[in-house]
């Protein structure tokens, strides 16, 4: 489904990206893990649109997206949520699903100015979905509620709501349990793997926490550097003596 | 209406506090987006004289200079916009008072130089002195049902796909395009929808003061558009529209103080900005008012429902 072939980022003289090469294949749910300041936010940057690779391809359904804008990227199917949470804080919870099916929307000004039967329809397909969405992430009591004044946990759902609203095949998420207890971390690897084999989502998960990656993953990659130091299955890479000197350093002796 | 003449808003003032209504939502629309663009007044200046040359020497009537001035500033946004609005915040405040700057001296100058360029003499802008003599033909009614046709455009664009994207991109513009929504069409549509507004109101005012010249559209003027959307308040259409109404029609009932008007006037604006920093319409800012008033804490906003 995504492909990334050498793949460069240079920030200045910073290589903040080197030669990646990585694979995430159709209805798998690939990790991503690495020491703070790896490059993996960078990369989820790339993927998206926000950031664009100085050199190297991305691949998405063989159509290369790695010069193109981010509302195209989000329309051909790829969604994201953010490390720090960037819901769009002044609307309700309920407005934040409906500009994410700005892409699957297509009544202009002039439609909503003289109520055409599309942009009544559309309307309505919008707040159905919306409403959907807010059924299943269990947010229908804070729907009318501005997002910005959510709790925390809410927040995070709405975030992935909002990301599901765009209609996405491949998902990114950027350390999804940053701010978790145990108990609600589980409850989210449940929730991604429920995407992944009732929706069939494609999964790339960002993540410090090794008990969700267990829990989810299907293959891990390791970033270090910008460089992938080890790919794998999450027991393998549990082992990989030059993971654990990424995370842990050098022995001295 | 004798109740409103008494307290010194005579018609034409009335005039001009609809005018300035519409200059008021032509900011508030980039204002709105996220984008602090001061363009409106060169844009207002761009209608005028458009609006003006289509009637006065093309002699046609109003509604073709309404529509050929609103043109030629929606046109115009296109090739300012697109290099402009990458800018942000205060850079593009800067760039866009530079556009205003630019097309005050090409108006001043344009005879001249469209003369030297025919070899004829040209009088189109007439330099300096401006225009005089224009009829008063714009009428209250025009403007009414110009600010209704406008407020319905509002209403309706706040409950529109493409004013929830307007929105977005005010809040976070790199969420906004991962949600799918073009983030450069959509500032710059707002850009050429502002324009279009500020030029209209531009005609309307030409053919109500029966003068214009390249100074009345310079910063100040560009301030003036910035201050009723401002103190009116952002957070509703209704916000600059009052702003509108307000800040030209307090001058007028203050008429009484005399030579202190001025002091009387800016003390009011004074007290708008300190006590209610998000502008005259706006629930939160009342209520929180209030509260301060009467020796209350603040914070209790936290869960504050809206819509």
């Amino acid at each position: 489904m995504l492909e990334l072939r050498n793949v460069s980022r240079l920030f200045g003289g910073l290589q903040a990206l080197n030669q990646v090469n990585m694979l995430v294949p159709t209805g798998k749910v690939v990790g991503l893990i690495g020491p703070n300041g790896a490059g993996k936010t960078t990369l989820i940057n790339n993927i998206s649109g926000l950031d664009h690779p100085t050199s190297g391809e991305i691949l998405f359904n063989g159509t290369p997206i790695h010069t193109r804008a981010p509302h195209h990227i989000a329309q051909l199917g790829i969604a994201r949520t953010y490390q720090n949470i960037r819901l769009f804080g002044e609307m309700t919870a309920l407005e934040n699903l409906l500009i994410s099916q700005h892409g699957r929307g297509s009544a202009s000004i002039l439609d909503a100015l003289v109520f055409t039967p599309r942009y009544l329809r559309e309307e309505r397909r919008l707040r159905d979905t919306a409403s959907g969405l807010l059924e299943r992430f269990n947010l229908t009591p804070v729907a009318k509620l501005r997002a910005g004044n959510l709790p925390y946990g809410d927040q995070r759902r709405l975030e992935m709501a909002r990301a599901l609203g765009t209609q996405p095949k491949l998902l990114l998420l950027d350390e999804p349990t940053a701010g978790m207890n145990p108990v609600e971390t589980e409850a989210l690897g449940e929730q991604i793997l429920r995407l992944v084999r009732e929706d069939g989502l494609t999964v790339l998960v960002i993540e410090h926490d090794m008990s969700l990656i267990h829990q989810v993953c299907d293959e891990i990659y390791v970033l270090n550097f910008g460089q992938i130091i080890a790919q794998g299955t999450p027991d393998e890479i549990k082992h990989n003596p030059q993971v654990i000197e990424a995370y842990l350093g050098q022995d001295e002796d | 209406m004798e109740f409103l003449r008494s307290i010194g808003i005579t018609e034409i003032v009335m005039q001009f506090m609809l005018i300035n209504a519409i200059l008021g939502l032509s900011m508030y629309l980039v204002l709105y987006t996220g984008m602090f663009s001061l363009a409106n007044a060169g844009f207002m200046s761009i209608g005028a004289y458009t609006g003006v040359i289509l009637t006065q020497n093309f002699n046609q009537p109003l509604w073709v200079g309404l529509i050929g001035g609103m043109v030629v500033a929606g046109v115009l946004a296109v090739p300012i916009g697109l290099p402009v609005l990458r800018l942000k915040d205060i850079y593009l405040a800067i760039a866009t008072i530079g556009f205003g700057e630019v097309v005050r001296i090409l108006i001043l100058n344009f005879d001249t130089l469209a003369g030297s360029i025919t070899g004829e003499s040209v009088r189109l802008t007439r330099g300096a002195l401006g225009i005089t003599g224009i009829p008063k033909i714009t009428e209250t009614w025009h403007l009414l049902a110009f600010l209704v046709v406008t407020g319905f455009i509002m209403i309706r664009l706040h409950r529109s796909r493409f004013g929830r994207a307007m929105a977005a991109v005010r809040q976070d513009e790199p969420a906004a395009a991962n949600m799918g929504i073009n983030v450069v069409y959509t500032k710059n549509m707002v850009f050429i929808m502002s324009a279009v507004l500020a030029a209209a109101a531009g005609v309307l005012k030409a053919h109500l003061t029966r003068t214009i010249s390249p100074g009345d559209y310079g910063f100040d003027q560009a301030v003036s558009i910035l201050a009723f959307a401002v103190l009116g308040g952002t957070s509703t259409w209704v916000g600059p529209l009052v702003g509108g109404f307000v800040l030209t029609a307090l001058p007028e009932i203050l008429r009484d103080f005399k030579q202190y008007r001025g002091i009387v006037n800016g003390s009011i604006l004074l007290l708008v900005i300190v006590y209610l920093p998000g502008g005259m319409v706006n629930p939160a800012g009342w209520s929180q008012m209030w509260a301060r008033l009467r020796g209350k804490k603040q914070g209790d906003t936290l869960t504050t429902e809206v819509s």
